[in-house]
């Protein structure tokens, strides 16, 4: 028998529905779509980052409007746009604050992920597409952050393509066909304006559909960790989870006006937040013949620029290459298969003999890249038997919380010129930062977990 | 507030539903309100960026007046400016092409510039259709698609133009013709005569095209 399509709606949408699943997927993906009934504080941010990302798409159109993607042209545009165009000055600050506000609201959704063990089996996906989303998301930043043609924008745009040029035998090529030209100019700034305004948007769009669609594929993971699928009613409807509308969709609606109540208030009183929103640096048009004196990235790329700055030529050969030895030693020690360990020996003498071949910097550019690409490792890494960090041995608290120290002090450390007291520092947070994720596969599995409940609790 | 829902409770009853029941008026109410204070959010926040489609300041600004030397002109020459990124034309018009005018008041279509589509300013609502019969003061866009007609004062019989020729402007786009006080003729493409701007003298030899508040 041919599959029939069981249409009970009548009228304009019965005819819809007959040849679209327009009912059928407002049902699936909204008014039968149970998401757990113990979401926390934790749990605004998705949705909050669809809010900001409309935001940052919608504004981005009525500046496109009225910015010139030129060098010679881009600079007064934008100044254009802030004096002469009517509300323009509201338009530009509300993608430049948005910018910011993308990054916090993403930082803390990836945090939920983190203590809750979102990441886990059978969500893998879900966390794969949305390590995705955040490199989509720090390259449509940098992009972006070139158009206005500022010092900043010239100078950060300078350095990050001249860290291509770090790569071995390709690497100067490499820069120059980014760049499409010997130094930073007009023709990086056009294909720029394109990556921004087209490529990467359209790429963001898709992946954050996917990122959705897998999620609802296995449903949503909860504060407590528990599974609400495996309890359900004689309808099939999970016994702790509510339809995502109207509960979700109203209570998503408040989390946005509170947002919008921040948000509002550095828009219009605080737009610079103290150069930290929009660098002071870059209200001076761009100068190829000088750079200026205290140059950092944007606050959201801090962290992992102070990755690149503690990986010196000391810090490979007197610290890591021990740690490297170490962790072959760990490897040996605990790891059964003789292939992983194999593999280990194989890769740490690699990783150690580089150390002493190749340049620093290049080891700079790969450490940065590590920092942000060991996130996609996080569902095969974590062994513990809990997934939330609730239930979770009672140490296991001042791991994470350790972790989040590292990050805002090599975040902190990253706005500031480098120091004696700053690198030292930075070195010793970066081992905490990768040993946070290198050693988890044992540290995850350590201590006496708390039983979980069958069914969620609302108690914290 | 489980007082409240105590009193409104037995009234409710009575109606057949308990308050927190999901077919509660109140809460449809409540639904109502916070849409229409969203909607009304949302109109304001529509405001600033409809906005940015209107003119810039930059763009007024490029509208601004502009000032014309008009002295040294010869008799029968047609000075061109840009004002708002149109061509205005000023014709220092001889003694015959003002006679012109008389010839050409019943092959007009509007003689009296009486039409309110392109309002012809007070001062110029007469024959010669300017403050002073001798400069003639007129945007130089055809009123049918906007092309720019070219100039041709000879009278008499010429390429795409009658035997009867008094002196005027021809459209090139399609075909329309003017008298030199730019009154469109009749049966012709375009509706109306040429739109005379607001201006006014500010000396005998400098003219002010765009105001014309005496101050």
């Amino acid at each position: 028998m041919a599959s029939e399509k069981i249409v009970t709606t009548t009228g304009l949408m019965g005819w819809i529905d007959r040849r679209f699943p327009l009912t059928a997927t407002v049902q699936a993906h909204l008014t039968e779509y149970y998401a757990p009934k113990n979401f926390n504080f934790w749990y605004f941010f998705g949705s909050l980052a669809i809010l900001v990302l409309m935001l940052q798409i919608v504004t981005g159109i009525f500046l496109v409007m009225h910015y010139k993607p030129s060098a010679t042209e881009a600079f007064a545009s934008v100044e254009y746009i802030m004096r002469d165009v009517p509300w323009g000055w509201l338009v530009r600050y509300m993608h430049s604050t948005g910018a910011s506000a993308f990054f916090i609201v993403v930082y803390l959704h990836m945090f939920r992920g983190l203590i809750y063990g979102s990441y886990r089996k059978p969500r893998e996906l879900v966390w794969v597409f949305g390590c995705l989303i955040f490199l989509c998301l720090m390259g449509e930043a940098f992009f972006g952050y070139l158009l206005p043609w500022g010092q900043m924008s010239y100078w950060g745009a300078q350095v990050i393509v001249n860290q291509f040029s770090a790569i071995p035998f390709i690497g100067p090529d490499l820069a120059l066909l980014i760049r499409g030209d010997f130094v930073v100019s007009d023709a990086t700034l056009n294909r720029f304006f394109s990556f921004h305004v087209i490529a990467i948007p359209l790429v963001l769009l898709g992946l954050v559909g996917a990122h959705v669609v897998a999620l609802h594929e296995v449903g949503s993971n909860n504060p407590d960790g528990v599974d609400i699928k495996a309890k359900k009613d004689a309808l099939g409807r999970p016994l702790d989870g509510i339809p995502f509308h109207p509960y979700y969709t109203v209570h998503d609606i408040m989390g946005a006006s509170v947002f919008f109540i921040a948000f509002s208030a550095v828009l219009f009183f605080a737009p610079e937040f103290g150069g930290y929103f929009l660098e002071y640096n870059n209200f001076v048009p761009a100068d190829p013949l000088k750079t200026p004196p205290h140059i950092a990235p944007v606050w959201y790329f801090t962290p992992f620029y102070s990755v690149l700055r503690a990986t010196t030529e000391d810090f490979l050969l007197y610290w890591l290459s021990p740690v490297v030895v170490a962790y072959v030693v760990l490897v040996f020690a605990t790891v059964k298969r003789g292939f992983a360990k194999i593999v280990g020996a194989a890769a740490g003498a690699v990783l150690i003999g580089g150390f002493m071949l190749i340049d620093a910097k290049f080891w700079g550019v790969v450490g940065m890249g590590a920092s942000v690409v060991i996130l996609f490792a996080l569902p095969w890494i974590d062994n513990s038997p809990v997934k939330s960090i609730r239930y979770r041995p009672s140490w296991h608290v001042y791991v994470y919380a350790l972790f989040v120290v590292a990050f805002l002090i090599l975040g902190y450390f990253g706005t500031q010129p480098p120091s004696e007291v700053a690198g030292l520092l930075c070195k010793i947070c970066t081992l905490v930062y990768f040993g946070f994720f290198a050693l988890m596969p044992w540290w995850s599995e350590m201590g006496e977990a708390k039983s979980v409940p069958d069914r969620v609790t609302f108690a914290h | 507030m489980s007082s409240s829902t105590a009193s409104t409770h037995s009234a409710e009853s009575a109606r057949g539903f308990v308050a927190g029941d999901p077919n509660d008026p109140a809460r449809r109410t409540w639904i109502t309100v916070a849409s229409c204070a969203g909607a009304a959010g949302a109109a304001a926040v529509a405001v600033p960026f409809v906005s940015t489609f209107t003119p810039s300041e930059k763009a007024k600004a490029a509208g601004a007046p502009v000032e014309v030397d008009i002295d040294g002109m010869k008799p029968g020459e047609l000075r061109r400016v840009e004002w708002r990124g149109k061509p205005v034309w000023i014709v220092r018009r001889t003694p015959e092409m003002l006679e012109s005018l008389k010839k050409t008041e019943g092959q007009v279509a509007d003689p009296g510039s009486a039409r309110k589509d392109y309002p012809t300013p007070d001062y110029a609502k007469n024959q010669y259709r300017s403050i002073k019969p001798e400069y003639f003061v007129a945007v130089g866009i055809c009123s049918h698609l906007g092309c720019s007609p070219g100039e041709k004062f000879q009278p008499g019989p010429q390429a795409s133009l009658p035997d009867d020729w008094a002196g005027g402007f021809l459209c090139p786009c399609h075909g329309s013709t003017f008298d030199l006080a730019g009154r469109v003729y009749k049966n012709k493409p375009a509706p109306d005569n040429l739109e005379v701007p607001p201006h006014m003298y500010l000396t005998e030899t400098r003219l002010l095209i765009g105001d014309d508040r005496k101050a």
